[in-house]
């Protein structure tokens, strides 16, 4: 039987030693670090354990530092974070003396005309003067019961609801009408429930109509307890000199931005002179918790990647001792230095990348897992899971650079004369 | 004309030591176009050295060596490297086949750093391997071959780049006597279709099979056409 005739070399190319780029293709460098990993399976697996810890340690330690923040946020933002209250204040003089400032009867006005305030209003105590305050229709109990005025906009920028009637509005306001709300507890005490029936009470001789009855606020709850008048009413008939404070509900997001403009707004002249509290930017508080407990366990997890990077090496590094006879091999059927060094760079890369991977997984499940027994809201920024494998894969790189370098440093003649 | 295979002309090699070594001395050695040369010699002998001089795994230290007409002994390593796979085909003792991987794959190793587009690769390769009668062996890994099969393999990994020359370092030391004979009958084939072989022995019965023998002795070389043996 006659066998094929192997095909031989075209006569054409005598003059020219070598055919075309020696550059090896990419996807055949991966294939073959590909094989080179998939080769030993139960000695991948160990090698890529240290990473698969550290990685998962960090994507857990950052996963639930996200989810306990947000539960602080959640708890916290909507109510806190937009609350920013502004009151006069006082400064040291340049001559020893006190500078004493006044909020303006508009200070709500004045707020409200700045991007990002909801809701806006002043609120004073109102020194009656030792009067009584009194039920009707018959004033045998005589009650201490405080008396407080607010501008229109400081039950909605108090967040307050009523049990039934109605608020005061700014055209009560405006004409200074004898009328008032009460506290939840100042109607008890007065014996007042309802508001249909138009009651009044007395405050000394003076008649006020009980317009509406508070049920909640969300701050001030003194306010419960008192006996709420017009600012214009009480600057009327009890000589009010000025609002005490005045309380503002802004925009998500937008509290410290308030609190910085507001004084301007309120007294462009001294601006310093007024107090103002305000929220703490939210990254700040929560960055400020966070960082103690994770500072330890980011750490650790560093330690674990350095561990897990340092085993990388060991491993890469006893294999291209393994493999020198494939070295030789491949360096005798045309393989540069760069390609042997390169292949094992890969192979220790993908060992790294696989480790991430896991660990990246292990990291969102643990993180998922604790948000579930705590009975909390995962949260974990995507972009971790999809960094955490890279960064493995990175760390196995480096891992792999010295063996790397030792393998392409073998000589073929050294590594074929085995055997 | 074409140029022949090898041509070396006054070739050493000298190991700077201490002790200083002189392998290899003025050789001069041609292999013509479809030669097949056994080179003979003693353990220590600079074998070893004369093949990786032809082989282009190592340099000379001085003289001229011309591979297809050719200088090649004042190349980079680069170069020697890229021109090592294009030219030469190597079959080594101890077969040096990668576990773990398919006999194909084996075969394919040889073209992958020539950038042999892959569909070519596996083309060439079944076509090999079934020229030297192990197209029913594709899928098996090297370690559950006998060992005639693996030196085939390695043969066959050899051809596939087909190479200028086919370096042969001891072929058969590792097999018994049935697996040696099929082995050498292959290659009495290959010569016969034309292939260029350079095998490398110290077993009388693997070089008489050669076309012409030479003999290297503490680094110096000689004919030996003169004691043929049958």
């Amino acid at each position: 039987m006659r066998r094929p005739r192997l095909p031989r070399r075209r006569a054409g190319g005598r003059q020219r030693l070598t055919r075309g780029g020696h550059r090896m293709r990419l996807r055949d460098l991966l294939g073959e670090a590909l094989a080179g990993v998939a080769a030993r399976p139960s000695r991948l697996a160990l090698t890529t354990l240290g990473t698969v810890l550290g990685i998962a340690a960090l994507v857990a330690t950052i996963g639930l530092g996200q989810t306990a923040a947000g539960q602080i946020t959640e708890r916290f933002d909507q109510v806190a974070a937009t609350r920013v209250t502004v009151a006069p204040g006082e400064t040291d003089g340049p001559d020893g003396e006190v500078a004493l400032t006044q909020l303006p009867w508009d200070a709500p006005e004045r707020m409200k005309r700045l991007a990002g305030v909801a809701s806006a209003g002043t609120f004073a105590t109102v020194d009656v003067a030792g009067d009584p305050v009194r039920g009707v229709p018959y004033g045998t109990q005589e009650q201490t019961v405080p008396v407080a005025a607010a501008s229109a906009g400081l039950f909605e920028a108090l967040g307050a609801r009523l049990s039934g009637g109605r608020f005061f509005d700014e055209g009560h306001d405006e004409r200074g009408d004898a009328v008032v709300v009460l506290g939840r507890y100042a109607a008890d005490r007065l014996g007042i429930n309802r508001v249909d029936s138009q009651p009044s009470i007395f405050i000394g001789d003076r008649a006020f109509t009980v317009i509406g009855i508070l049920d909640a606020v969300d701050y001030r709850t003194e306010l419960q307890d008192s006996v709420i008048m017009p600012m214009t009413t009480a600057r009327e008939l009890y000589g009010l000199e000025a609002p005490e404070v005045l309380e503002v509900r802004t925009d998500l997001g937008a509290a410290q931005l308030i609190g910085r403009q507001a004084p301007i707004a309120i007294d462009p002249n001294n601006p310093d002179l007024l107090d103002v509290n305000a929220p703490p930017a939210p990254g700040s508080l929560r960055d400020n918790v966070s960082a103690d407990v994770n500072g330890l366990f980011l750490a650790l997890g560093g330690l674990a990647l350095l561990v897990g990077g340092l085993g990388i090496a060991n491993v890469t590094l006893l294999s291209v001792l393994e493999r020198v006879s494939e070295i030789g091999l491949r360096r005798a059927v045309g393989a540069g230095r760069s390609h042997v060094a390169g292949q094992f760079l890969i192979e220790s890369g993908i060992v790294g990348f696989l480790g991430g991977l896991i660990g990246s997984t292990v990291g969102v499940l643990a993180t998922v897992g604790v948000s579930v027994v705590r009975d909390w809201t995962p949260l974990l920024d995507i972009r971790l899971a999809l960094v955490a494998p890279l960064l493995g894969g990175l760390i196995g790189l480096a891992a792999g650079a010295y063996p790397a370098w030792r393998a392409s440093a073998i000589e073929p003649i050294a590594a074929l004369r085995s055997g | 004309m074409t140029p022949p295979v090898v041509e070396m002309s006054g070739v050493g090699r000298v190991f700077a030591g201490p002790p200083r070594v002189e392998a290899v001395r003025d050789v001069d050695l041609t292999i013509s176009q479809g030669e097949y040369l056994s080179i003979i010699g003693p353990s220590g002998s600079g074998k070893s050295t004369l093949l990786h001089l032809l082989g282009l795994l190592d340099r000379p230290s001085h003289g001229v060596y011309r591979l297809d007409g050719v200088d090649v002994s004042t190349l980079s390593e680069r170069r020697r490297t890229r021109v090592r796979g294009e030219r030469i085909g190597f079959v080594f003792q101890a077969f040096h086949l990668l576990p773990h991987r398919s006999v194909l794959e084996n075969v394919e190793l040889s073209m992958i750093y020539l950038r042999v587009p892959r569909r070519e690769r596996t083309a060439r390769a079944v076509a090999t391997l079934e020229r030297v009668g192990l197209g029913h062996r594709l899928d098996f890994d090297p370690i559950t071959l006998s060992g005639g099969e693996r030196q085939r393999v390695a043969i066959a990994r050899a051809l596939v780049a087909q190479p200028s020359l086919l370096l042969a370092d001891e072929p058969t030391g590792n097999l018994d006597s049935g697996n040696a004979a099929s082995v050498l009958a292959l290659f009495d084939e290959l010569h016969a279709e034309g292939l260029t072989l350079a095998v490398i022995t110290h077993d009388d019965g693997v070089s008489g099979r050669a076309q012409r023998r030479v003999r290297i002795v503490d680094g110096v070389m000689a004919d030996v056409e003169a004691e043929v043996v049958a």
